[in-house]
């Protein structure tokens, strides 16, 4: 089987984040870069699905010369090849042009099956999934906690408010994976050193023939606000303080 | 950071220790210490990831690495907060050199792979209970007999000791001194070979620290590394590496103690303020700060000597006793700023602080070291 998993490099769930002061995006300096938490969860199926039907899993990243990283991250954890796509042109650039990248990668590929996070934690956007899905015009199934495949057909169950969905989908498709699909395994040191020598493609926007004008750009950037600083509430009588206590939260933070 | 001695499969390793950290170790990392040893499905966990094997041979089930590899396997390892554990998971370390140096092919293929891979635990029986330092002097007997060796003596504070597989374990076979001594693989189950005693420790409660005993334990000829009364290139063969990975030992575990106290000197406040705000606190913190980097930078320059093939054995006998005496005083320091939380259970500066007594002792004692150097010196 031709197994393709999409990963995007995003900065570590743990880092702290710095909005640029002009506001066109964030300060990357200082920040240690992970695979895209839920893409993990798509490697980890990918190399499940290998292991259990032969195959070979080829792992595909849009992202600046550090998503190697990421792509060797994956390539460790047991796939085959992989494919970076690499453009000062296509740095930070939206869902759809990310999805086209992806999709002209994935044309010549032939896949069975593709997978991706279900979204990335940096943007949140959610897109990219369904957009490659749609360019390739094949089916998709979101947000995908279990999976199964058999005669040539996958079932997959997607949680929905109070329930669950059991889709069926032929191949090739693509699923976007969810929390609870299954446990990544950490990179055995034979993998994380074996993963230097295999191949990896690096490919730019003109190589793929793709427009580089993203549809949607982001304007700009701010910080949430700063949160307000704690009242304390001083005084000797407890009881009164408690009394004070229940005035302000009823006044003033009006939360009772 | 430290570009020069670490690069992308170095990141990728520590990314891959701190998962298995957090997944396989961290949920049960109390029990273990209070039960006083780890599940043997830890080393099969550690051996499948490849951790054991690593620097070894590909053919005997290793993988090989270079020394930044081990450094950095040392200090990600050490942050799961317990030294013990960290060392009865990697007792491997100082008991396979020898098997490696010393060893036949078949020998090699039969005791190497199933350890490397998580399924036997070998651990190094040269400490006896008359002694540790005066290595050349130890006392165990081992007599030939037809085809096997007759072994009357006993081992201690022999770590992962109460269930080992193989012991690697330094015998008198000829006459007094380094000359006389040979080195037997001594397998569980053979005639006479029991473990006399679990140890109760200070720290390192979850290593299984042992007292093995000898009466009239027969083993096999076979079992014998390399010639009769050879074996002492075998411990020595340790010496270097071992003295590396303790002073590496030392320098992660104070980094450790350091990160946690200036969590805790940031959150803690005292008279109205955090703890950061004295002068007091930012000044200790900034002298364990600066013994970390001083250890950890002597540190990776005597391992890339190593890696190059340059002998060292001095340097590595200064980088574990400074090592040793860095951490000291940084336990110390993280445990003072800690106040009266730093003394109980709850915080894990407590336990770094007993479990890194030991660096002064395991692996040759400070005062050995200072021997080595002060011979080195021409002294
Ligand atoms: C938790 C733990 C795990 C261990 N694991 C192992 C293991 O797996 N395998 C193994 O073989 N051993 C192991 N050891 C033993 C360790 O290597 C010895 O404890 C160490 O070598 C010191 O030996 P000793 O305890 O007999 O002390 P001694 O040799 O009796 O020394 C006592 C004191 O005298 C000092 N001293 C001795 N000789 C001199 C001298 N010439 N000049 C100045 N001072 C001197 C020492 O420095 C020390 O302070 C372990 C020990 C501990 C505590």
């Amino acid at each position: 089987m031709n197994i393709v998993a999409c990963v995007k490099q995003v900065p570590d769930t743990e880092a702290l984040i710095k909005v640029k002061p002009d506001g066109s995006g964030i300060d990357e300096g200082g920040i240690k870069w992970v695979m895209n938490p839920y893409d993990e969860y798509g490697v980890e199926e990918a190399l499940r699905l290998k292991e259990a039907k032969g195959g070979e899993v080829t792992i595909v990243s849009v992202g600046p010369a550090r998503a190697m990283e990421t792509i060797r991250t994956a390539l460790a954890m047991g796939a085959e090849k992989g494919v970076h796509v690499s453009d000062p042109l296509l740095d930070n650039t939206d869902a759809y042009t990310t999805a086209a990248a992806l999709a002209a990668v994935i044309k010549g590929l032939n896949p069975d099956i593709i997978f991706c996070g279900q979204r990335a934690i940096d943007d949140d956007s959610g897109q990219v999934g369904s957009i490659l899905a749609a360019i390739l015009g094949i089916p998709q199934v979101t947000i995908v906690t279990k999976l199964e495949m058999a005669d040539g057909k996958i079932k997959a169950i997607k949680p929905i408010e109070g329930a669950q969905l059991v889709i069926e989908s032929t191949l090739p498709c693509v699923i976007t994976t969810q929390k609870g699909l299954n446990e990544p395994r950490y990179a055995s040191l034979p993998g994380i050193m074996k993963a230097k020598k295999k191949p990896v493609d690096v490919k730019n926007a003109a190589a793929l023939g793709i427009a580089t004008e993203p549809k949607a750009k982001v304007a700009k950037m701010t910080p949430p606000p700063d949160r307000a600083p704690g009242k304390i509430i001083a005084g000797d009588d407890p009881a009164a303080k408690a009394a004070e206590l229940v005035r302000l939260l009823r006044e003033e933070a009006k939360v009772i | 950071m430290y570009n020069e001695y670490f690069s992308e499969s170095h990141t990728m390793l520590r990314d891959s220790i701190r998962r298995f950290i957090a997944r396989e170790i961290t949920p049960h990392l109390d029990k273990w210490e209070e039960e006083g040893i780890i599940p043997l499905e830890l080393y099969k966990k550690a051996g499948d990831a490849g951790f054991i094997g690593l620097g070894y041979p590909e053919e005997y089930g290793g993988t090989p690495g270079d020394i930044f590899h081990q450094v950095a396997y040392m200090e990600e390892i050490m942050r799961c907060g317990a030294v013990g554990l960290a060392s009865s998971l990697g007792v491997s370390a100082i008991a396979v050199p020898p098997i490696l140096v010393l060893g036949t092919e078949e020998q090699k293929k039969k005791y190497v792979p199933p350890v490397l891979a998580g399924d036997k635990i070998a651990v190094l029986g040269v400490t006896e209970p008359s002694g540790g330092s005066d290595v050349a002097n130890l006392l165990t007997r081992a007599v030939r007999k037809g085809d096997r060796y007759i072994v009357n003596g006993s081992k201690t504070f022999i770590t992962s000791g109460t269930r080992a597989d193989y012991v690697t374990t330094a015998v008198r076979t000829g006459g007094p001194g380094h000359k006389g001594i040979s080195i037997l693989i001594i397998e569980k189950g053979t005639p006479g070979f029991t473990v006399s005693k679990k140890l109760e420790k200070m720290g390192w409660w979850s290593s299984d620290t042992a007292e093995l005993s000898f009466q009239d334990c027969e083993v096999p000829a076979e079992n014998l590394l390399g010639e009769e009364n050879k074996g002492f290139a075998g411990i020595m063969v340790n010496f270097q590496k071992e003295r590396l990975y303790l002073a590496v030992e030392a320098h992660a575990v104070a980094e450790l103690a350091l990160e946690e106290s200036i969590k805790y000197a940031r959150e803690r406040v005292a008279f109205g303020k955090p703890l950061t705000g004295f002068q007091v606190t930012r000044h200790k913190l900034a002298e364990m700060a600066t013994l970390v980097e001083a250890s950890k930078q002597l540190n990776y320059s005597i391992a890339a000597k190593i890696g190059n093939g340059q002998p060292c054995f001095k340097e590595v006998c200064m980088a574990k006793n400074f090592a040793t005496k860095a951490c000291d005083r940084v336990v110390y320091d993280a445990v003072q700023i800690h106040g009266g939380y730093g003394y109980c259970r709850e915080y894990v500066v407590e336990r770094l602080y007993r479990d890194s007594r030991l660096f002064a002792i395991g692996g040759g004692t400070y005062e050995i070291m200072n021997e080595v150097i002060s011979k080195q010196m021409g002294l």
